[in-house]
């Protein structure tokens, strides 16, 4: 009989971010950042384009050298230990980087070689992904479309079976349908138990993550459960609609006690000053502005409406 | 329910046709693009061109620009054939790409300036142009700053007042608000409601599914051909869902 | 090891699916070569030249009968007096006229020295030049011959230049030249543009974050390219045997060292302007107007150094071009063998070293 004895040592795969600043040519990029990641966890980063998030993404994936405070990477540090980072998490760049002249077999070839693992060996991880990439398996990366290079990325920053995934915006530019497929692939390998952070332009994305960081020009503006931070919100959102939606947002925004006033979907949602504030003086007011079809009602909070409100 | 649609389409009749498209296709060796592609865009309208990743959209938007000869089909941009009369169409639209839209090393007065001239604009035309856009952007502090200094939002703002310059009947935004933020995105939504109600017809394509709301109309690309043209709100109610993203989803599902 | 192959398979993937590059790889040397082998070439033919004989005596009349039936000259006319000379350069067909002295077979018999006088129209100098400096050979061509057969010693001045390459044909300096622009050419511009693509791409990014090592991803890149250049110079040196009947008087071995040695050369060059340049296109400026003119203009590949103004002469010296001519030219025009080029050999291997040292230096393991 042979016993195989597996020695576990135990490691947290945890990021732990503190007070990172990092500045290029004299414009602060990031601004003191602090956050922490759990094992396990799936984080997103959120915030729109140039609020500093792939400088953090290239900082704790030791691209980058923070100016101040400091990071570790499954309790690596990025700036001492950076070979070791290197070499035990999966990073997805922004702009996908994929080889575009070669094939998306030889893509995924060539980045388990480097990894020094084989296309077979972690098979299992990247299975249900693969299998949707398989009938183009001979076609050029660069003929593929934006889902399906994604797709291919994804599956190249996992071929070595890493612990910690580091995905910088995933999703952008991809279709709804691309992304909404990319987020169930994401919490299925949460599953297996890899601790992500990504990050995203997207809003509606947030609600996907467990926890969330919101980010605008290089700040951190709030952390937590997204529920949470939804739920913590304690002003009172509308849903409002009429006939004539720009017309709607101008009267809106001209209506004495207004706080907040924004086009979402088919409604708008709209935020006012007073706590004793009534639907009904509201219609009234529309009304008489000539307004039809009016609807006013109470809307779920969403984190975008926190974000807008930061 | 008939009754409806009914009424729909004679409103429809009586608007001017600013675009019309029929049968247009685009073959790329033995790749089909764009299957065969028709459908009209009135004055005025806030038009939505939404489809997945490869189901053709870019290829059929770059033949209502001229940019790109149809293989075969029929496309009318302002009164013009796209592909007899492609400089002419050119000169009278306006264009927005959120990859490329302006000199990131000219300043903000430099880009109106060398996009006006492009355009044909006179000097004063310019001047008086410059001053305006500026004022209603309210960029006097950063008019002499370099455009690529400015935050993304504020660029995107600006590109779509310059594509306006020459007073375009059309203008086509290509996914204009792809990773601004959440303010700037709406602000940028109300200067294309304001524009609209000015008469100019606004052609937009976008993956954010809350603005496909917006738009006055909405087509579906899948695979190279429109699977779905209507008001957002018939849609929901032909798909049966309560939002844009749910039609798309179900009308896009299982691609490629 | 299995990494370090992977990449380079990557990369013969990148070079044999990109058709510009094969074309800069396999068009472009046979290309260049046969451009410079047959079309632009400072050889004269049938130019048309007056001769002004004062003595006519037997000598005279043999030289201009060798002249005569040579493919170089024409004798377009027989002067008699001086002063038709620049009438018959103002009408332009002719471009040099011959003045032999009075008594040219006494002067030559007596004094052991005659005099020829050549005069060109210098409204062209390169031709000029040519002009005078084939007569010149042709001359001395005649004084040798005719030394042999009456075993007389006379002296001579030749230059070494006609010595070695007595029919003055211009393909001889050219099949150099040629191989070591595209050796150059390969070997600089495209290690440096295959470098940068990956950091345009975005791929240098994930290659950063992965165990692969900087020393790897380099070596990985230039090693694709020694082994495409070593056969563009077989392709060259076939060629100019073959077709152009260039000789390789040397060891073929010291020659297929030095070209290995310059090709290193050139490719760590390649690798420090990847270090300088983020993207294709600054690439591709630094490698033509920073590596290619150079090469082209002060190697002495075109225009002679000695005949350059001294900073330009002194600038020359520090392009690894200069010395792999001057190498290869002794080794398969002179036989030279390495006790001859020993010099020039330590200078290309103290430039490869400062440029493998710098670019490693230079060469970023992070984005910054």
């Amino acid at each position: 009989m042979n016993f195989d004895i597996a020695i576990v040592i135990a490691i947290e795969m945890n990021i732990k971010v503190q007070n990172i600043s990092k500045s290029y040519n004299k414009i602060k990029a990031v601004d003191a950042v602090t956050f922490e990641v759990n094992s396990g966890e799936l984080f997103g980063l959120i915030g729109p384009d140039g609020a500093g998030k792939t400088t953090i993404f290239r900082i704790l994936t030791t691209l980058l050298m923070p100016d101040e405070g400091n990071a570790t990477v499954a309790e690596y540090d990025v700036v001492a230990d950076y070979k070791a980072i290197r070499s035990s998490v999966g990073y997805m760049p922004g702009k996908f980087s994929l080889y575009q002249d070669l094939t998306v077999e030889e893509n995924l070839e060539f980045f388990a070689t480097i990894f020094g693992t084989t296309l077979a060996e972690n098979y299992a991880l990247i299975a249900d992904i693969y299998i949707q990439l398989e009938p183009f398996k001979d076609r050029r990366a660069g003929a593929l479309s934006g889902g399906m290079k994604q797709k291919l990325a994804l599956c190249c920053a996992l071929i070595h079976a890493p612990k910690v995934l580091f995905l910088d915006e995933p999703t952008t530019g991809v279709d709804p349908v691309s992304r909404k497929e990319f987020w169930q692939m994401l919490k299925r390998l949460q599953l297996k138990g890899i601790t992500i952070l990504v990050s995203t332009p997207y809003m509606d994305e947030a609600s996907l993550c467990d926890r969330i960081a919101l980010i605008q020009k290089g700040k951190i503006l709030k952390i937590d459960a997204p529920q949470v931070i939804t739920a913590n919100y304690e002003k009172l959102i509308y849903d409002i609609q009429s006939k004539n939606t720009h017309g709607l947002i101008h009267d809106l925004k001209n209506y004495s006690s207004h706080y907040s006033v924004y086009a979402f979907g088919e409604f708008i949602h709209y935020i006012d000053k007073n706590v004793d504030f009534k639907p009904e003086d509201l219609q009234q007011y529309l009304e008489e502005k000539n307004h039809s079809d009016i609807i006013i009602k109470k809307a779920e909070t969403t984190i975008e409406d926190v974000f807008m409100d930061l | 329910m008939v009754f409806e649609t009914l009424q729909v389409s004679i409103i429809i009749m009586n608007k001017e046709k600013i675009i019309q498209v029929e049968k247009l296709t685009k073959t790329f060796g033995n790749f089909t693009a764009v299957k065969g592609i028709t459908f009209d865009v009135y004055k005025g309208e806030i038009f939505g061109f939404l489809g997945a990743n490869g189901a053709g959209k870019t290829t059929a938007m770059k033949m209502l620009i001229g940019i790109s000869n149809p293989t075969s089909g029929k496309a009318i941009v302002a009164g013009l054939d796209v592909a007899t009369q492609s400089d002419l169409v050119k000169m009278n639209i306006g264009y927005m790409s959120q990859k490329f839209s302006l000199y990131d090393d000219l300043t903000v007065n430099e880009n109106i300036t060398f996009f006006g001239g492009i355009y044909g604009l006179s000097r004063k035309q310019i001047k008086e142009k410059s001053i305006q856009l500026v004022e209603e952007l309210e960029m006097q502090n950063v008019a002499n700053n370099l455009v690529g200094a400015l935050p993304l939002g504020w660029k995107q703002k600006l590109s779509f007042s310059v594509a306006l310059l020459h007073e375009p009947k059309i203008v086509f935004l290509d996914e204009p608000t792809g990773g601004v933020d959440p303010i700037t995105r709406r602000q940028f939504w109300e200067m294309i409601y304001t524009q609209a109600h000015k008469g100019t017809t606004i052609f937009v394509t976008t993956h954010y599914m809350d603005e496909a709301e917006y738009c006055d109309r909405v087509s579906i690309m899948v695979d190279g051909v429109i699977e779905a043209l209507d008001t957002p709100k018939n849609l929901k109610q032909q798909f049966k869902v309560n939002s844009m993203n749910d039609v798309f989803l179900k009308l896009a599902r299982n691609i490629e | 090891m299995k990494r370090f192959i992977g990449f380079v398979r990557k990369e013969f993937y990148h070079i044999f699916r990109d058709k510009r590059s094969m074309f800069i790889l396999f068009g472009m040397p046979i290309a260049q070569i046969m451009l410079f082998g047959f079309a632009i070439t400072n050889e004269i033919n049938n130019v048309k030249i007056a001769v002004l004989d004062k003595s006519k005596d037997t000598e005279t009349q043999k030289i201009i009968q060798k002249i005569s039936n040579s493919t170089y000259f024409d004798i377009e006319q027989e002067l008699s007096s001086e002063s038709q000379i620049e009438a018959v350069f103002k009408r332009g067909k002719v471009k040099a006229v011959l003045v032999f002295e009075n008594d040219f077979i006494k002067q030559l018999q007596t004094e052991k020295n005659a005099k020829v006088q050549v005069i060109t129209d210098a409204t062209d100098p390169n031709i000029a030049n040519t002009i005078s400096n084939y007569v010149t050979a042709m001359l001395q061509n005649y004084m040798q011959d005719k030394n042999k057969i009456n075993n007389q010693k006379h002296q001579i001045e030749t230059q070494t230049q006609l010595f070695y390459n007595p029919e003055l044909k211009s393909v001889f300096t050219f099949v150099p030249g040629v191989m070591t622009v595209i050796l150059m050419l390969v070997s600089a511009m495209m290690t440096s543009i295959s470098i940068t693509r990956e950091k345009e791409m975005g791929t240098m990014e994930v290659l950063l974050v992965s165990p692969i090592k900087p020393i790897q991803v380099i070596i990985g890149k230039v090693f694709p390219y020694i082994f495409l250049s070593i056969i563009n110079a077989a392709v060259i040196l076939l060629l100019g045997y073959f077709v152009f009947k260039m000789p390789i008087e040397g060891s073929l071995f010291l020659l297929a060292v030095e070209s290995v040695l310059f090709i290193i050369c050139a490719l760590s060059l390649g690798i420090l302007i990847s270090t300088l340049s983020n993207s294709q296109q600054t690439a591709m400026m630094i490698s033509l107007f920073g590596l290619m003119l150079p090469v082209i203009l002060l190697s002495g590949f075109i225009f002679p150094i000695s005949s350059m103004p001294l900073p330009l002469q002194i600038i020359s010296n520090i392009i690894p071009a200069k010395w792999f001519i001057i190498i290869i030219k002794a080794i398969m025009l002179k036989g030279a063998g390495f006790s001859i080029i020993w010099k020039e050999t330590l200078i290309l291997v103290g430039m490869t070293l400062l440029f493998i040292s710098v670019s490693i230096k230079k060469y970023k393991i992070r984005l910054e």
